[in-house]
Formats: C-alpha cells, sequence, structure tokens
C-alpha cells in the first residue's frame, strides 16, 4: 500500500487535502458553495481541451478554472449569482463533451477526470501539485483578515472600506488554483465533495475560526487518507469513498451539534463523539 | 423558420426516425423545463436544481447497471434527492446550499461508483458519456409515453399550484400570511423540479440539464416580469434551442474533424447561453433596476 506509485498517491492527495480543508473553511463560511461546485466542472472542459491540442492537463485546467472564476464574477455583476454560475457551469460542461467527443479518449480516462484517479498522478506532477498549494495557501493567509471580515458581515466590511468585491474576485481565483490541483486527484466531480464537507463538519463542532479551519485540514486528511486506503483495499474507485465519507462526517457534525444543544442544560460533556474522522 | 432554414437541413433529415423522436422528445422536454424552470430562477433554487442533475448521474448509472431505462434510473433518484433536500433543510436560505452541496457529493460519489461498475463490467464504454452529456439520437421510441407522462405530471403540478406558487416564490413570509402551506407548496414544486430535471437528463445529459432548466427562464425573465409570460418564452426558447441543436447536431456529422459529428448537448448549451447573453446586452438597462427591486423582496 505504500509503494512507489502509492507513495505519490498519498502524497498528493495530502497536500490537496490540506489545501481544501482551508480553502474550504471560507468557501462554507461565505456560502459560495455552487461557486466551488462550477469552477472544478469548468477546469474537465479545460482538462479535455488540454488533452484534444496535446498540452499538459494541468495547464488546460489552470486556464478554464481562472477563465470560469473571472466569468462568474463579471456576470454575477449584473445579474442573480446563482443563474450566471448555473450557465458558466453548463457552457463548460457542454464545451467538454465537445472536446472529448473530438478527442481519441476511451471513457475510463474521461470518467477519471471526473470522478478521479488517485494513481493517476505521477511524481512530476507532485511539484506543481505543491507549488499551486502553496500560492493558494499563501494568498489565503495574506488576506486572511479582511477575507474573514468580508465573510462574515459584508454589509460593515464594506462599509469599513474592504473592497468586498476585490475580496470575492480574488477568493474565487484561490478556489480556482485549489481547483487546479485538485482535479488530477480527485476528479472534477468530487473535489467539490472534499471542499466542503469537511468544512461543513468542522463548523458544527467549534464555532471559532482557527479552530474550525484546522479541524477542518483534520478532516479532509481523514476523509482523503481512509478514502485511498479503502480504495486500494476493495479495488473501488476513489471518488465514490471520499463523497460517501464527506457525507458522513457531515452527518455525524450535524448529529452532534444537536446533541450538544439537547446537552446544553448539563455543564458536562464527555468528548467521546469528538472523532469525525472516523465516522464514515 | 423551415424555409430560410432550407439550404442548411441535410436531406433525410425529417425522415430519419431517431431525428423525428429526438424532436417530438426534445420538444416536449424543453417546454416543461421552461415552465418549471421560470420557477426555478424565481425562488433562487439554480443550485438545487443543478444539484439534482448531477445527483442524477446517480440514478441513470444505477439503472444501467441494472440494465433497465435510465430515465427511470434518473426519476427515482430525483425524487429521493428532493425528498432528502426538503428534509435537511432545502428552506433556510442560509444552509440549504451547504445541505443541498452535501447530498450533492454523497450523489456524486454514488455515481462513480457506479459508472465504474458499468465501464468495468460491460466492454460497451458509452454509459458514462450517455448518461453524463446525453443521448437524444439514441432514444428508444418505446420510451416516448413515459416522457409524455413525466411531464404531463411536471407541468400538472406546476399548473395547479400556479398561484400560490407564485406567491410563495415571491414573498414566503406573504405567503403564510395568506394561509397558504408554503412547505406543502415547496415539495409540490420540488417534485415537479425532480421531474423536469429528468426529463432533460435524458435528452441532453444529467449534468447538463441545468441549462435547459435555467437558461431559458433567466433568459425569459430578463425579457418580462410578468410569471406566466415568461414561462411560455421560457418555453419557446428551449424548444427552438433544442431543435436548433438537434438540426446542427445532425448537420455537423460532416464537419471536422469527420466521422462523429459533434454532440447535440453541446449546440444546445450554447444556444442557450448565447440567448442569455444576448438578452444581458439587450435588457440589462431596463431590468437591472426591477430586478434590484425584486431580488431585495425575494426571501
Amino acid at each position: 500500500m505504500f509503494s512507489g506509485l502509492m507513495l505519490t498517491a498519498w502524497e498528493s492527495a495530502s497536500i490537496v487535502a490540506v489545501v481544501a480543508g482551508v480553502v474550504g473553511f471560507f468557501i462554507v463560511l461565505r456560502g459560495s458553495a455552487f461557486a466551488a461546485h462550477a469552477l472544478p466542472n469548468g477546469a474537465f472542459a479545460g482538462a479535455a481541451g488540454a488533452s484534444l491540442i496535446g498540452v499538459d492537463a494541468i495547464v488546460g485546467l489552470a486556464v478554464f478554472s481562472i477563465l470560469g472564476a473571472l466569468t462568474i464574477a463579471a456576470l454575477g455583476r449584473r445579474a442573480r449569482h446563482d443563474v450566471a454560475t448555473a450557465l458558466v457551469i453548463v457552457l463548460m460542461l457542454g464545451l467538454g463533451s465537445l472536446f472529448l467527443s473530438m478527442t481519441t479518449e476511451y471513457a475510463p480516462q474521461i470518467y477519471s477526470l471526473l470522478f478521479g484517479e488517485v494513481l493517476g498522478v505521477s511524481s512530476s506532477e507532485l511539484v506543481p501539485i505543491g507549488v499551486i498549494g502553496l500560492v493558494a495557501i499563501a494568498a489565503i493567509l495574506l488576506m486572511y483578515r479582511p477575507l474573514m471580515f468580508s465573510s462574515v458581515m459584508p454589509d460593515v466590511a464594506a462599509a469599513r472600506g474592504v473592497r468586498t468585491r476585490r475580496m470575492e474576485v480574488a477568493f474565487l481565483l484561490v478556489v480556482a488554483l485549489t481547483t487546479t490541483m485538485a482535479v488530477p486527484v480527485v476528479g472534477a466531480l468530487l473535489i467539490f465533495s472534499l471542499l466542503i464537507s469537511p468544512a461543513a463538519a468542522a463548523r458544527s463542532f467549534t464555532s471559532r475560526p482557527l479552530g474550525a479551519m484546522g479541524l477542518s485540514v483534520i478532516i479532509a486528511l481523514a476523509t482523503v487518507w481512509s478514502a485511498i486506503a479503502l480504495s486500494y483495499l476493495s479495488n473501488l474507485p476513489i471518488g465514490f469513498f471520499v463523497g460517501s465519507i464527506g457525507a458522513g462526517t457531515y452527518g455525524a457534525g450535524r448529529g452532534f451539534s444537536a446533541w450538544r444543544r439537547n446537552r446544553q442544560a448539563s455543564p458536562r460533556q464527555s468528548s467521546q463523539t469528538l472523532q469525525p474522522g472516523v465516522a464514515g | 423558420m423551415p424555409g430560410f432554414l432550407s439550404p442548411l437541413i441535410e436531406p433525410g433529415f425529417f425522415s430519419n426516425l431517431p431525428v423525428q423522436t429526438a424532436l417530438v422528445v426534445g420538444g416536449v422536454v424543453a417546454v416543461v423545463s421552461g415552465i418549471v424552470g421560470t420557477f426555478t430562477v424565481m425562488r433562487g433554487q439554480s443550485f438545487a436544481g443543478h444539484s439534482l442533475a448531477d445527483i442524477g448521474t446517480a440514478g441513470g448509472s444505477a439503472a444501467f447497471v441494472l440494465g433497465i431505462s435510465p430515465l427511470f434510473g434518473y426519476v427515482a433518484m430525483n425524487l429521493m434527492a428532493a425528498g432528502v433536500m426538503e428534509w435537511i433543510g432545502i428552506r433556510r436560505p442560509r444552509g440549504r446550499d451547504l445541505a443541498t452541496g452535501i447530498v450533492l457529493g454523497a450523489a456524486l460519489g454514488l455515481a462513480a461508483l457506479f459508472l465504474y461498475l458499468d465501464t468495468t463490467a460491460s466492454s460497451t464504454t458509452g454509459a458514462t458519456v450517455n448518461v453524463l452529456f446525453g443521448s437524444i439520437f439514441t432514444l428508444p421510441a418505446s420510451m416516448v409515453p413515459f416522457i409524455a407522462i413525466f411531464s404531463v405530471v411536471a407541468a400538472g403540478i406546476v399548473l395547479v399550484m400556479y398561484r400560490p406558487l407564485i406567491l410563495t416564490s415571491i414573498s414566503a413570509d406573504l405567503a403564510i400570511a395568506q394561509g397558504i402551506r408554503v412547505r406543502l407548496v415547496g415539495i409540490g414544486y420540488l417534485v415537479a423540479l425532480a421531474l423536469a430535471v429528468s426529463l432533460s437528463a435524458v435528452t441532453i445529459g444529467a449534468i447538463l440539464s441545468t441549462a435547459l432548466l435555467i437558461g431559458p427562464a433567466a433568459t425569459a425573465l430578463r425579457i418580462t416580469n410578468r410569471t406566466g409570460r415568461a414561462a411560455v418564452i421560457a418555453a419557446g426558447i428551449g424548444v427552438t434551442a433544442t431543435w436548433l441543436g438537434v438540426l446542427l447536431a445532425y448537420d455537423s456529422y460532416y464537419w471536422f474533424p469527420n466521422g462523429g459529428g459533434w454532440p447535440v448537448s453541446f449546440f444546445v448549451v450554447t444556444l442557450i447561453f448565447l440567448g442569455y447573453l444576448v438578452s444581458q446586452l439587450r435588457f440589462s438597462g431596463r431590468a437591472v433596476a426591477q430586478r434590484r427591486s425584486s431580488a431585495a423582496q425575494a426571501p
């Protein structure tokens, strides 16, 4: 399970999980789950197009997810955000289906683009994945305070001189970067699950921002690691495990906060349910 | 319309049985999607609509494993997902994107599993593309009655609850004050949405069906503010885009790169998006102010 090829898988998936945990925390906080779902879908078209003209998939992923982020930001300025997002998604997916019909890719390759192929990451791809991940984390750290402010209280932040509009675009670009590095590992459709499930679960365990962010990273790592191990042992696709473990941890989080609400009267709190990663 | 298009139409277009089925089914589905989609846009539930579409992939791919028509898979899965989404709280504006997203993530995981089983169990590799991107030309004529029934049910639900649905979509508080059972209306609407999404999943594919649902309706709501008129215009735009898409896909058989033809779904989606862009440019000045004010009122 820890041989050469699998080692690359563990490393790339761990990087993805850390970045997804941090970025996902802000996605949940800002309620931009839809955009987080849209960008990976758009990136799928990029990967398909890249394979059509014969360039590296990661270039196509980056170009299309960044274009998608800017389009959503531009269209969202003039119309309802969700409509703009929905239309950008389907346009990108439509392009993806066109590119795929033109290439001679086999169905399994299309499949792995959409649902992930953890063994599909080669060791030479680790460097770009790591670099992009670092840039994404650095960007989040750099704008941590204004981003947090504009996420929690957009109106007050705007009144205090935070450029919320610019914050939104910058944040979408960070999501685009995350997408670019994550799609080859967990697939276009399931990066979404990794972005929001751990963060959503973490928020029901603690309300302190830094604590929730750390917990979100831990849950994301636990999700990915158990998904790889289960996928390796059962020979079933990793995406299946990421999706169901993600939903499981969220369910555990919801259950925990409901339980805590019921127990509010009694001050004693046992810590036995504080094991989110195991829950799935 | 056919008159000025006739030089563009390849010979044999109208006498081809798969094309005839595609035109009929595509037309019916576009009408239903336009009607239901108008309310989806008004209620700000584009994400729910899109999620149901994606969730449908799990149903469609499961149907492939079982060897039944994907349509039944879509319908069963989407109805179930609509139920779960309603149960875990689609009504609260803040939490509902999250609730939707979690269900979506779990369902996509299932789709990954089923599609994997499809591609490994049978050597025919079509399942992934068929479920995700649609296959209007390979639709068997025997499915037409079922599609008709589901269409009538979906459109019927919307028409029966027409007035309460408008009221709850614009202002839930006002609807409660009027004695409307908002939750019941919401559930009925979700059922219609689940059916509409399943139907368009059959025509242009599960992950693209959002286009038929949201695109024409969003365009129509830019053109007019009246719900009934918007639904009619949306249906018209949807039908036009679908038929043109079928026609172009048929013609594209002789385009670059030779041999395959371009996918119908690509044309339909692109036409719908272009329509939306045009309406944005044309009507934006007038509509933005109105939409601002209506968005401020929306729950």
